[in-house]
């Protein structure tokens, strides 16, 4: 039996296409993917991500226990600050990304992906270090308003001062009477906001934040655009472009590697990752050739299998076929070519900076 | 959803329509919106031959990838080119600007075998 959602009876009622994602019935589209996509990056759009989970650090070890859990500096956060960073095992295998609001030092919210939510419990609380460790998934429903117009329009409902809010800054408040975590955070490379707020009261969020979004035109979204989205800023997604078998410094997050931050879990294996040199880096790509590169076709060289491709699609903002793939050092600087498996054939690559789409 | 009286359709989701002695092959309607956005289309070039059954190319929209079954052998004897730039005509009008491929049948009986528009619904509401 898949999991639901506080908002599944409103996502069939609205005419959502529902799939499973990782034990989750969520919408995969409303109005089309590239309609949903097309909505964020020019105006804004709405998506339910109740199906991410959240775990709580509290008391007096909260920040210490965190941090030695955790590969970015969450020491240098403020309150009131969000921060990006890898859970990882011993191995510097990823345990999943995930996002860390600080509320205080003794109360950090751990925003974790779906398909990891008792995975990432049993491993935090594992390792509490004498921090209270909740696991609050149940209790939180969760809202992504993302676009060009989200502070807009949400400026409108709620009593948070939105303009004076920065990226990945966040602050607790009221939408539509509901009181609110309201983060500028997002998964789609445009600006835009995540508003955590009761389970029960995620209906009346949505239909309020709906209805405020008439004059915007707003967009319901499902997990189709989120991830074309994501894909065209080359975010990583758990599960698929990263697991546990792979450290951060492979997957290319290096930049939320803090090694020199002090003691934390997965830091010596990824010491010697660096000094010995990794045996393989992800990277983004364009194909030059027809098609669409796919998560697990082969990437190839005179040939030879080296590599994987993780993610691909046809980016709806670019027209082009992109791509994440995993490939040796040799292949990984930009400007390198390879070649993508598609049924059978070869296409040609090309590495390309990434993110793949920036704001024109 | 529209399930034109004039066409003979497939288990996979095709149809076929006649014109003269060839066939007229494409997608349905309920295939079209099951995979949402169509982004890209490989399809075969004139000559090829074309088996019964067995994949004539793919249709991709931006989640994932479907083959393409021929309802009958035969050649192929014209391919819709431009729905190489233009692959979201098969969401706007699947049984006319959104056709694929044409073929001279090897076997025209082959044809009757498929279903047809009363037969196709039925199989689609089942689906459902």
């Amino acid at each position: 039996m898949p999991q639901r959602t506080p908002l599944y009876e409103t996502h069939v009622r609205a005419g959502a296409r529902m799939v499973d994602f990782a034990g989750w019935e969520m919408p995969v589209q409303y109005a089309g993917i590239l309609e949903e996509h097309e909505a964020v990056r020019t105006r804004v759009g709405i998506f339910d991500v109740s199906h991410m989970g959240e775990v709580i650090f509290r008391g007096p070890k909260a920040l210490e226990a965190l941090s030695r859990l955790f590969t970015n500096d969450v020491g240098k956060t403020v309150d009131g600050q969000a921060q990006y960073g890898c859970l990882c095992r011993e191995t510097g295998g990823i345990v999943d990304d995930v996002v860390v609001y600080r509320r205080g030092a003794a109360d950090l919210l751990v925003c974790v992906n779906a398909a990891n939510r008792q995975k990432d419990f049993d491993w935090l609380s594992g390792h509490a270090a004498g921090a209270d460790v909740q696991n609050e998934s149940d209790a939180w429903g969760q809202l992504a308003i993302q676009g060009p117009l989200a502070a807009q329009l949400l400026q409108r409902i709620t009593n948070v001062n939105l303009s004076a809010m920065r990226t990945y800054r966040f602050a607790n408040g009221e939408v539509a009477g509901i009181p609110c975590l309201v983060a500028r955070t997002g998964y789609t490379g445009e600006d835009g906001f995540e508003l955590f707020c009761p389970a029960e009261a995620t209906p009346r969020l949505w239909d309020a934040v709906m209805d405020a979004g008439r004059h915007e035109k707003i967009q319901p979204c499902g997990l189709g655009a989120r991830d074309s989205l994501r894909l065209e800023m080359a975010y990583r997604l758990y599960g698929q472009d990263m697991d546990d078998g792979t450290t951060p410094l492979e997957a290319g997050l290096g930049w939320v590697v803090k090694l020199d931050k002090g003691e934390f879990i997965g830091r010596d294996a990824m010491f010697r990752q660096k000094e010995q040199g990794l045996a393989r880096k992800l990277v983004g790509f364009v194909l030059t050739d027809a098609g669409i590169a796919r998560h697990g076709y082969p990437v190839l060289q005179d040939g030879r299998k080296v590599g994987e491709v993780t993610s691909g699609t046809k980016g709806p903002s670019l027209k082009t076929s992109i791509g994440l793939a995993y490939v040796p050092p040799a292949l990984a600087a930009e400007g390198s070519t390879f070649q993508v498996e598609i049924r059978g054939r070869p296409a040609a690559a090309k590495v390309v900076k990434t993110p793949f789409y920036t704001h024109k | 959803m529209e399930f034109p009286q004039d066409l003979k359709y497939t288990r996979e989701h095709e149809w076929a329509r006649k014109k003269g002695t060839q066939l007229v092959i494409g997608i349905t309607d309920f295939a079209q919106d099951q995979l949402g956005d169509v982004v890209f289309v490989e399809l075969p070039e004139v000559g090829d031959q074309v088996k019964k059954g067995e994949s004539f190319g793919v249709v991709e929209s931006t989640k994932a990838v479907s083959e393409l079954f021929s309802p009958v052998s035969g050649k192929v004897v014209e391919v819709n080119d431009p729905l190489a730039d233009a692959p979201e005509t098969i969401n706007e009008d699947p049984y006319e600007e959104g056709w694929m491929i044409v073929v001279e049948p090897t076997d025209p009986k082959e044809l009757d075998a498929l279903m047809d528009a009363g037969a196709y619904k039925a199989f689609v509401e089942e689906q459902e």
